[in-house]
């Protein structure tokens, strides 16, 4: 008797997750699947990507440390850009840059370095991991991106945002990489994703994207884009492409 | 009807087999033989699904290793900090872009045969019937015994063929029930967005960089497991065991199951 009862169990086991399954991956496909999912990786990208939208929330926060736990070396991969306009930058203190965010906004806005610091600030020492393997603990600095967002009102139905670094002239040397990429709202909104301008109690330093980078606590390095200018709000991400730099969209598990 | 709890305990224990158990075994290989294949479809079809993705796992696992190879203890770990193992490889920056979506779509797939393969072999009873150990044979004696055996060359008598020993009972167990599990553990540990919501992943094996240096010697593990096997295999007959394996059919000259 037991035998049958767990048999029968099983096949309906099998047979809920093979019905489940799709249900579920139709239900919720305007949620649930990444740009990309028709490229060659897009049935491995799908499913990461849906399987940790459907488990992780707004409340799921990555792990936070004291400061005593930070790193004495945080390593960097694409070094700051070195033409005359950066560094003319450097020496002004990022006089005359400043952040675009346009698109599907109700009030598209640019800010200056001081509009960004004379926000509401607030500070993340967490784990910063490349693709390649290596991380390092940092504290970054800077405001929500949801609380920019909310002053440029994004329009409802908007569902991506593409951000793009400044204009790299020395992009033909391979050195400096400003890959241009894109983020959903749910990393977009995320409490702890900010557009940071500062790190471990002092400027961002140019290294790390110098004046503002992105910098999402649930992702790996590389989708943090650095050196931002211009964050496009969007809900037709096919117009640009899904990123800049080579690898699919969605960096997570 | 059950009066003696004892061999109510009994009967689940082997229940679908006490002909298998108890009838000589040369027997049983030539009454059953023809009927029942040596090893059933979703058996056959959830290896092979499983060999392609370790298989790929392993190429793409490689590809990502090489772009940083060393390993730390705890939650950091850089070319600016000790390591734990350093690999004698060349740090080579730029395989990991492709190979880590590639080798997810690879894990992806083998947790899908395991989980297809793990309900399928409790259905069928494989699990229980097949890969459980039979309780007078766990001893260390006994264990020892089989070993010994492999170990002093002798063949397994032709009655046992067709049906694993303890060691390979444990071992098979081990590999589908703690190793690939642990695998996958330590991999989504590594995971930041998963990690956000189960932080024990990585918190309860030391960090992040535990997770990594824990999933490379698990990894090792499988790669021993995966040399005794092919090696058992090349002993026993490469050919006829590998196209049981494929059609089901019986390899002619049995002399032990890998």
């Amino acid at each position: 008797m037991s035998t049958d009862f767990t048999r029968r169990n099983l096949i309906r086991a099998g047979v809920a997750a093979a019905v489940g399954g799709p249900a579920l991956y139709y239900g919720g496909r305007h949620l649930l699947l990444p740009p990309d999912y028709r490229s060659v990786l897009g049935a491995g990208e799908t499913l990461s990507y849906s399987a940790q939208r459907l488990v992780t929330s707004n409340q799921s926060l990555a792990r936070e440390f004291p400061r005593n736990q930070i790193s004495k070396v945080a390593v960097v991969n694409g070094r700051a850009p070195t033409d005359e306009v950066y560094r003319s930058w450097l020496t002004s203190g990022f006089n005359g840059w400043r952040l675009e965010i346009e698109g599907a906004v109700a009030r598209p806005s640019s800010f200056t370095l001081n509009d960004l610091k004379r926000m509401p600030a607030e500070s993340h020492t967490i784990l910063h991991a490349c693709e390649q393997g290596w991380s390092f603990i940092a504290e970054w600095r800077g405001v929500r991106l949801s609380h920019l967002l909310e002053l440029v009102q994004t329009q409802p139905g908007a569902r991506y945002l593409v951000m793009f670094p400044i204009p790299n002239p020395q992009e033909h040397t391979g050195i400096v990489r400003l890959f241009w990429d894109s983020i959903d709202m749910a990393d977009a909104l995320h409490p702890q994703t900010l557009i940071a301008y500062g790190m471990n109690g002092g400027d961002l330093p140019p290294d790390h994207g110098a004046p503002v980078r992105l910098r999402m606590s649930r992702q790996l390095g590389y989708k943090n884009v650095k050196f931002l200018s211009r964050i496009v709000v969007t809900d037709n991400i096919e117009q640009f492409g899904t990123r800049g730099g080579p690898g699919t969209w969605y960096g997570g598990i | 009807m059950r009066t003696d709890n004892s061999s109510a305990t009994l009967d689940r224990r082997v229940p679908a087999a006490p002909a298998l158990r108890r009838e000589p075994l040369g027997q049983f290989s030539a009454t059953r033989a023809a009927q029942t294949p040596r090893h059933t479809a979703v058996v056959r079809i959830t290896h092979w699904i499983m060999a392609a993705s370790i298989l790929g796992l392993l190429a793409t696992g490689s590809g990502i290793l090489i772009s940083h190879p060393r390993l730390y203890w705890g939650e950091t770990g850089s070319v600016y900090t000790p390591s734990l193992i350093d690999l004698p490889l060349p740090m080579i920056i730029g395989p990991s872009v492709w190979n880590r979506p590639i080798h997810f779509l690879f894990a992806w797939m083998l947790v899908f045969a395991w989980f297809a393969y793990v309900v399928a072999g409790l259905g069928t009873g494989h699990i229980r019937n097949n890969l459980l150990p039979y309780k007078e044979d766990l001893g260390w004696r006994r264990i020892w015994s089989v070993v010994s055996h492999h170990l002093r060359w002798k063949r397994m008598s032709t009655d046992q063929a067709g049906i694993y020993n303890v060691v390979q009972r444990l071992i098979y167990l081990g590999v589908v029930f703690v190793l690939f599990p642990a695998v996958v553990w330590t991999g989504l540990a590594m995971s930041f967005a998963v990690a956000s919501v189960f932080p024990l992943l990585a918190t309860s094996l030391g960090g992040f960089q535990s997770a990594r240096t824990l999933h490379f010697v698990l990894v090792s593990l499988l790669l021993l497991f995966i040399a005794t096997h092919l090696a058992m295999l090349v002993l026993v007959g490469f050919g006829s065991h590998v196209r049981a394996m494929i059609s089901g059919q019986h390899p002619r000259e049995s002399r032990s199951a890998p």
